[in-house]
Parts: structure tokens; sequence; C-alpha cells
């Protein structure tokens, strides 16, 4: 188990079998991984990636390829997911561009070695903190948004002057393919490479031994390849789903929170990460909501969401079915409701009267359903948020700044965000990511540069001063540790400026 | 029942406020006398006898109704102050036995308990703790060098050094330092969210396990202890069963002096460690040896909890270039067989020039009798291997070793004592390179040039620290930029972890995080991304909302069109 797995006979044959049996062709199987990690490895270890300038050329490149392959990626999502063009160049290449640059206006900056304070003994010295690359890393992107969860996290991996390999999730099977079609002619060939793997590949790879493992994803999966991480010591960024509730207080402003809540939860059918995955309203507001709801809807999508062209399809027919099942079994359905297998369509749904045991509750979901349950004031609320999992963002809608602080006082969760939802989680200033059951790590901006770097700490010293150091070595004398720990209670009071000499 | 202060947040707040004052000095010293007779028969054996018998019911009923006693001492306790001490009495023999009839799920949820309501996250709170820390470490500063000493025969003056003085110091830093880091950090806004508040909250993870080495029993325990309590955890310390005298004090301290609800220490050898490792933890931090880290990390990742590894590795030590070697090998000497060599950080191997080499062998045995004399074993300031396992393993090495002995070799099995040895003429593929040394045993190897000493670091794991002795800068600097480690450090060693400002914590096979200071808060902090909008500009934000239009698309882009703005 301590051994990373070795290309072996029965992978060859694995490989082999599966070729013949006619599966889609476009395949990286575990054996072209191994080598093309090895690739990567001996990119990196020739220092290809240390110097900023080629760091610089490969954001550059990817943000050329995004603004001249625009259409191919509307094309692409449009086949996958049913994704109007809106909705892609705004969460997908809007967000991974602005990310590129932000990293390339930044990149000077978070490459320098950041001095720290020193103490007496080392006021001679350089005390610094190093970034450099961690190596090889590994980033597997979700399907809810195949283009920014793999190339906002390569973004991050490309400026701290790792090697990737990307796989994008193989739902999106376009956009997975358009992208091994396009990396190679942007960035360079052995750094980094795309990998198109099944889901049940990917704990497989994982154990070859990265470096870094980046994974965003559903639950099962995400503990799936945790544990294989594990297997090898590897450490890993998680980003799961979870179930992110929003509250919504009686003082607001019905008619924008709904909007709000609505774009959020429906944009892309419903298939976000950071989308609500449940209103907890107060019971005072909950008819008004409703009504909201209903009229936001018809403004959005029109009276027949199928034809709207602002409208998602779900991804593929084990999800449809899988969120169908969920939206069946549990509460009432108020607006929406309306399912077509052929079109993979769910229409978008709000179901009411759902109790806490129903399996819409219990579940993450991928879906535009949007449950919503009633309390009675702002304490049963956080009761109620702090009883589940911890979540990756909580949302809260109240004009009462008292109970927006309190909300976010007395829970925890991934991201917070007031008076809307998912902004924070595409901000480049902020850094996003799970806690608890919903993962661990960050990214965006500055937080993906160093997910994926080690800080070295380095203290480089001469070696004149030796009448000082003098006093630390053998045979011990209880004069000099008498003065060396009235050195150190100087330092103490005096904000620490001098430890062992 | 048995926890009291779960529910009431004001009432939990102000007893756990009062409580964890330390006991006055007179009284303390009885109680330690009677600890010590308590401790005197918890040895993981019984430990673990009476873990089985804790799962009958009889026993269970006990258990509980100590616990209600010892609660209702606590909040006699604010009455007067003499019931104080009566309470700090029963409160320790209540914990020494009671803690092994606590079945680890029972204790995490305890603290979990203790968690959620809320005690650890005001800041005084998390002074007091750390303040009564600090006491607790210096009112017992001659019992800690005692026990150290009974572990490893540590020299009193290495004691002080590396493990009481720089918790101190850490001590002090966190505390001078608390208010600032947990200050919410603002960031840059982009031009949508100008009226919006933007910033990022440190926010504490739960309860977090903290599983100590024997290696400095104390400071490795210690020190990511100050960074939970900093970042307001709850926290199950559990000290290494190797080092058995610090563990008994640990154990028995850490009730008196800090928080009982929010501060266990759990006791036991391996088996115990794999039984507390099955409940849920927000966090853990490990510092040991790569073995044992991949279990800890398997039976972590089933409950996708996030790990901190502080492991060892062969930490090199080049030595290349114009150089004062006498100095050199003083500090190279120093830094090796300080604690017999038994350092995480500790250099493993020397690899230099053949003439360096010529030069350096003779220095280290002049330098080695300047500091431990002739005889070394006489040397009060040389400390001894943990325990026969780990000299065993020494002296097998050093029997399987191609290299040859120039200085020291000799050992005693009985005073478990190894001299300190240096190896030369080895081959890079010896025994003695085959795993982390950790004992006082130096090799030193010889290479051609500097590329060639970079390639062979950089053949090997990635190790902890990497040490360079040069006076030519471009070495240093060649040194340090080609090659990867947790820290670097040149003309010295192990001083770098000397400083709070400093993370400390490998990459690769040397573990992953870091700590110290404010990395050490960092790492047990959850950083939430707060956002807090208002209500204004509904007509900008509606260029999001659907049916969308190509209009629309082109407004948003012109918006988001410069550099530092994100979405509308």
């Amino acid at each position: 188990m301590s051994n990373p797995p070795s290309p072996s006979p029965t992978r060859w044959f694995k490989a082999l079998r599966r070729t013949r049996l006619g599966e889609p062709c476009l395949r990286t199987y575990p054996l072209e991984c191994v080598d093309l990690l090895r690739r990567a490895r001996i990119a990196f270890q020739a220092g290809r990636t240390l110097k900023e300038c080629f760091r610089l050329t490969q954001l550059e490149a990817l943000v050329r390829m995004l603004e001249e392959h625009e259409c191919d990626f509307v094309d692409a999502l449009g086949r996958d997911l049913h994704k109007p063009r809106f909705e892609t160049v705004v969460f997908e290449l809007i967000t991974v561009k602005n990310e590129a640059l932000h990293a390339i206006t930044n990149l000077k900056k978070w490459m320098q070695p950041q001095p720290v304070e020193k103490n007496l003994s080392t006021t001679l010295d350089e005390c610094l903190v190093i970034s450099e690359p961690l190596g090889v890393v590994f980033i597997m992107g979700s399907w809810c948004n195949p283009v920014q969860m793999c190339l906002v996290p390569l973004v991050g991996a490309i400026a701290a002057g790792n090697c990737a390999l990307v796989s994008p999730s193989e739902y999106t099977v376009h956009t997975a393919e358009l992208l091994h079609r396009l990396i190679p002619f942007y960035l360079d060939n052995e750094c980094f490479h795309v990998i198109l793997a099944g889901i049940s590949d990917l704990p497989e790879i994982v154990e070859l031994k990265f470096d870094h493992i980046f994974f965003t994803g559903n639950k099962e999966e995400g503990s799936k390849i945790a544990v294989a991480a594990a297997r090898t010591l590897t450490p890993v960024t998680l980003i799961l789903g979870s179930k992110n509730p929003c509250y919504v207080d009686q003082n607001c402003d019905v008619a924008t929170t709904v909007q709000r809540i609505a774009w959020a939860c429906f944009h892309n059918a419903g298939q976000s990460l950071t989308a609500p995955s449940y209103i907890l309203c107060h019971t005072d507001v909950k008819a008004r909501l409703v009504q909201a709801l209903k009229c936001c809807l018809m403004e959005f999508y029109g009276p027949d969401p199928r034809e709207s062209r602002s409208f998602g399809r779900m991804v593929n027919l084990d999800i449809f079915g899988r969120t169908r099942d969920l939206l069946w079994r549990s509460g009432k359905v108020v607006v929406g409701g309306q399912v077509t297998e052929a079109e993979k369509y769910i229409a978008p749904t709000v179901l009411t009267e759902v109790a806490e045991s129903d399996p819409i509750m219990q579940q993450e979901v991928f879906g535009p359903v949007l449950p919503i349950l009633s309390v009675n004031d702002v304490d049963e609320a956080i009761a109620f948020i702090n009883k589940q999992e911890k979540p990756l963002c909580v949302y809260a809608y109240s004009t009462n700044s008292k109970i927006i602080s309190r909300i976010m006082q007395e829970t925890s969760s991934g991201s917070f965000c007031s008076n809307d939802c998912i902004l924070q989680s595409l901000m480049v200033a902020l850094p996003f990511g799970g806690v608890g059951a919903c993962g661990m790590g960050s990214f965006h901006g500055r937080y993906s540069f160093e997910t994926f770097s080690h800080r070295k700490a380095s203290l480089l010293r001469g070696t004149r001063f030796e009448c000082v150091t003098y006093l630390r070595f053998p045979p011990y004398e209880d004069r000099n540790l008498s003065l060396m720990t009235w050195a150190c209670a100087l330092s103490q009071k005096s904000q620490g400026w001098c430890q062992i000499l | 029942v048995r926890h009291r202060c779960a529910g009431r947040g004001r009432l939990a707040r102000l007893t756990c406020r009062l409580w964890p004052r330390p006991p006055g000095r007179s009284s303390a010293r009885s109680a330690q006398r009677a600890g010590l007779h308590v401790t005197a028969d918890g040895f993981p054996g019984q430990f673990f006898r009476l873990r089985r018998a804790a799962s009958s019911s009889r026993f269970r009923a006990v258990q509980s109704r100590r616990g209600d006693a010892g609660t209702d001492g606590r909040t006699d306790g604010r009455q007067a102050a003499a019931p104080d001490c009566r309470c700090a009495g029963s409160a320790m023999s209540a914990p020494a036995a009671g803690e092994k009839m606590e079945i680890h799920s029972q204790m995490v949820e305890r603290l979990r308990a203790a968690f959620r309501s809320g005690v650890t996250v005001p800041e005084e709170f998390r002074r007091t703790q750390l303040t009564s820390l600090m006491s607790m470490i210096k009112d017992n500063e001659d019992q800690i060098s005692e026990v150290l000493h009974r572990d490893l025969a540590k020299p009193k003056f290495e004691a002080v050094l590396s493990e009481i003085e720089i918790v101190l110091n850490e001590l002090h830093y966190a505390i001078s330092n608390l208010a600032r880091w947990m200050q919410p950090e603002y960031v840059s806004k982009s031009l949508a969210t100008k009226l919006d508040d933007c910033f990022i909250r440190r926010e504490p993870l739960g309860v977090v396990l903290i599983i100590g080495p024997w290696n400095y029993p104390l400071q490795l325990l210690i020190l990511p202890l100050v960074s939970a309590i900093a970042a307001g955890n709850c926290v199950v310390i559990k000290p290494s069963e190797v080092s058995g005298a610090t563990e008994s004090l640990v154990a028995e301290l850490i009730p008196k002096y800090l928080s009982q609800d929010c501060y266990t220490v759990a006791r036991g050898g391996a088996e115990e460690t794999k039984a507390l490792l099955e409940n849920r933890f927000d966090h853990i931090f490990y510092t040991g040896s790569q073995a044992v880290a991949r279990s800890v990390v398997q039976a972590a990742s089933i409950h996708l909890t996030p790990v901190t590894l502080e492991l060892g590795g062969k930490c090199p030590c080049l030595i290349y270039g114009r150089i004062n070697i006498a100095a050199a090998a003083r500090r190279l000497v120093w830094a090796k067989y300080f604690n017999a060599g038994q350092s995480c950080v500790a250099p493993d191997y020397v690899l230099c020039t053949k003439a360096a080499r010529d030069a350096l062998v003779p220095a280290l045995r002049e330098v080695l009798e300047e500091f431990y004399g002739k005889e070394p074993k006489e040397s009060p300031d040389f400390s001894r291997i943990v325990s026969d396992r780990h000299w065993t393993r020494l002296m097998e090495l050093l029997k399987k070793t191609s290299g040859k002995v120039v200085v020291g070799g000799e050992a005693d099995q009985e005073d478990k004592y190894i001299a300190p040895t240096v190896v030369v003429d080895l081959q890079g593929d010896d025994a003695l390179m085959a795993h982390e040394i950790f004992g006082p045993i130096l090799p030193i190897l010889t290479v051609e040039s500097l590329e060639e000493g970079v390639d062979f670091i950089n053949g090997k794991e990635k190790p902890l620290a990497l040490y360079v002795f040069s006076d030519e800068s471009s070495v240093v600097k060649t040194v340090m930029e080609n090659t990867s480690s947790g820290g670097f450090c040149s003309n010295d060693a192990i001083v770098h972890m000397t400083l709070p400002g400093l993370p400390f914590g490998g990459v690769g096979m040397s573990g992953w995080g870091s700590y110290h200071g404010r990395w050490g808060f960092e790492e047990f902090s959850h950083r939430r991304a707060c956002m807090l909008r208002g209500w204004a500009l509904e007509r900008l934000n509606g260029l999001r909302y659907p049916p969308y239009s190509s209009e629309k698309l082109k407004w948003l882009r012109w918006t988001t069109s410069p550099h530092s703005c994100s979405l509308m």
C-alpha cells in the first residue's frame, strides 16, 4: 500500500480491453497518465516553470485561448448543459479571465520573498519566507462549471510555478474534449496536460503520486479521492458540494431578494456548488415570498421555461433521474415541477411543506429545485443550520444588520454572503473553500497561489559573530543559561526581539 | 448532566473565565505531590484494562456522578477562594481517574458540546487560557526539566532552551498578537462591490487533535496547542507514550491549569491512538514518523478531516566553498548532537568535497572533545536514546554500514548511550542513508562539485530542513534556488525554527502545513470569506438576470473589463 502502483500487466490489459469494447476513443488511460506525469515531472525538475516570465507567458496564453475561442466554449457548453451564451461568458470565461489577469498583475508581488521580523540574534541575518512550487499537481474539475472549476485552479497552479495535469469532468464531454484539444496549442506541452478520465479512474490516477491534489465536485467522489490521496500521503484541497442554507428574514425587500435568489438558484439549471439549496424563511414572509418567486420566474423564463433560451438542462440522465426522484418524493410543488426526460429538462421548481426528513433535504441536489422551509425566528434558523453538516455557503437576507451579523457569527460555513448569493465565490480577492464536511483548503487569487506553493522558511546567516553564538554550546554553564533566559525575558517584554542566541 | 456549560452561554463563560485561574504556588506544590502519586500507576497497560471496564454501566454511573461533583465544585468555587483549592484538588484526582474511564467518543462529544456553546470564541477566554498555560510552564519549570531528564537524560540547559523558553516565547508572541490576528481582514473590492463589505474572518475549526512526538515531548506538543488555543479551538492532546514521564506530567498539569471543558489529555499507546482516530475531529495535527503518519492520514480521510503533518526526513547539510571550518564544525556539532541527534531538524548527513572532509573530521573531533570532554558518557551535557528499541535500531545501522567510524562508536545498552559518532567513506546506498537516522551518528558523504551535491539532494525525498555552510553567497543562493525543503538555513542549523515569524513545516514527504506564530494560528483557523451586500443599485444588478440578451452581456462585459472587477 505504501508504494505507488507501477504500470503492471493488468493495467495494460485493462486498457486494451476497454479499447476493444469500443468505448469513446478519446480517453486517457492510467498508463498514459503515468507517461504524462513522468514528462511533467522531468519538465518540473529541469526548472522550466521557475521563471517569472515563463509563468506570465502561460497565463497570457490562457487568456488568449479564452478570447480567441469564446464561440467554441459557448458551443461546447451549450451542447453539454444547454448553457446560455450569457452564462457561459459570465460564469466561465470572464471569471477565469479575471483570475488570470489578477494573477498576471500580482505575480511579481506574490513571488517576492517576504521578509519577517527578526530578533536580536538574527538582526544581521536575512529571514525570509520564500514561496516555491510544489511540483506536479492534479486538478479535477466538477461538471457544474466545467471551465471555471478546471481553469481557475490551473491559473493558481501556473502562477505558483507548478506543472499540472487537469482532468475535466467526463460528464461534460464536449467541454472536456475542447480543453483537451485547445490547451496543447496554447500552454507548454511538457508541463501542462489535459486528461480525459472517467470518475472511476480518478482514484487510481491520484495514487500515481502527485504533489498536490485539487478536487471540486460532490462529496462521495471527494471522499474517494481523499482516501486515495491518503494512501500516497498527498496533500489535498477539496471543494465539495453541500446543502447551502439561505435565510430570509421578515424584514427584507422581498422583490429584490427573490430576484437575487432565483437568479442564483436557477442559473445553469441549478447545477452549481454555490447555489442556495433551500430557503429558510420567516413564517410571516413565506406567502409573499412564494408569490414573488412565481412572478419572478415568470419574468425570468417566461410562461414556459422550456422555451426560454435563458434556461439550461441537466447534464445527463443519471443526474436528471436522481433530481426528478427527489423532486417527486418530497414536499408540495407550488411552481414548476414539469419534467421532460428526452430533453433532460426539469422546470424551475419551488417546493413547500418540505419536512426535514424528506429525501430532498438529506442529499446533495444539483438541479433547479428549491425547497422552502419556514422557521419562527432567527434562533430557530441558526439552530437548524448548525444541526446540519457545515455547508459551503450560508446566505442571509435581511435589512436588519443585527440579524445578518448574528447569522454570520453563530454559524460556520465555507463562505458567507448577505443579501446576495454566489458573488462571494466569484471575487478574486476572497478565498473560496470549504470547512468540515464540505472540504478543506481554499482557492481564488492569492489563495490559489498559496494553495499551490510551499512557504519555505529561510534564514541566511553569516559565520561571523561567533562570540555570541558560543553561549549556546556545550559544556553548558549555568551562567550562559541565565544570560540567555535573561535575554529572552527582555525580548518578551519588548516584542520578541531575541531568542536563542 | 455531564456537561453543564454547554447549554448556558453566559454562566458557562463566567465559570470558565473564573475556573482556569491557576492555584497558588503552595497549593500547587501539594497538589503536584499528590499528582505524582496518582500518575505513578498510570501506565498504558492499566489504562487499556480500565477502558474496557468503562463500558460496563456501573462504571459509567460512577463516572457521571463524579463529573457532576466536579462541575458543582466549580460553580462553588466562585463564592470563595478557599473552595477553589478544594476544587483544584478534587479536579486533579478526578481527571486522573476519570480520564481513563472516559471513552474517547464521549470525550470528543463533550468537547464538541463545549465548542458549540461558544466559550472559546471570545478573545478574553483565549487570552486567559494562554496566560494560564504560561503560568503552568513557569510554575513547574523544575519539574519539567526533571521529567525530561528522566525520559531522555536531557541536560537542563537543553531542556530550558529547547522546551521551556521556546514555548514561553511562543506564548508571549501569541498573547501580544492575538487581538491583531483575530481582526477581520478587509480585501480590495471591485467596482461592482464598492458599496459592500468584503472581508475574511478567521473562525475556529472545532475540536482538534494534537499528537505529539517523544523527541521534544513538551515543545512539539505545546507549540501547536498554543496555536490551537489562540485560534479558539477545543483540543484533545495526545502526548507520546514513549516519553512516559513527560506524558504523565502533561496529563496531570493540563487539567489543572486549562479549562477542562475545552482541553483534555488522552493517554495511551498505539492501540489507543488508533481508537482515538476513529472519532471525527475537525483538524488533526500530527508530529512524528512517516509510517504512523500514513495511518493517521488514512484514518482522517474517512471523515474528510484536514491534517497537518510534521514529519522528519533526512536533512542534508552541504559544506562547500570558502568556509571557516572551525566555526562550521562547532555549529554542526551543536545542532547534530543536541538531544543526542534526536531532533527532526537535526542535520542528518553531511555532503562535502574530499578536501573539506579531510579538514572537517579533525575539526569535529576537536569540537566534540571540547564540548563533551574525552568521555562523552560522563558528560552531563549529552542526552541518551529514548528507548531500547531505538537504541537497537541505531546500533544495527552502525553494524550494517559499510562506512568507516572515525569518531565515537562506543555504546552502552544499559544506559541507552551511543557516543557522538562520525562515519566516513560510505556510498549513497548505505544502510545509514536509507532512512532518517534520528540518533548521534553523522555520516559524511563526498561529492565532487556543487552540482553533484544539489543533484544528490534532489534525488532524495524533500527534507524538513536543508543546511548550507559556505561563506560564498553565490553557493548559498544556488542551493537555495535549486532545491526544495521545508526550511532552509545557511551557516547554521536548527536556529531557523526558533523564530516565531517564520513558518515551520515540511513539504512533500516531510509533511505539509506549517505552524509557529501567525502561521499556526492560520493553520487552526478557517478563513471564511464574507460579503455583506446592500440593497442598493438593483438596476445595475438587473444586468445579470434572465432573460439574457446580448445587450445586457455587452454592458456586463464593459463593466467588468477593468482589471479589478469580477461581476456585477
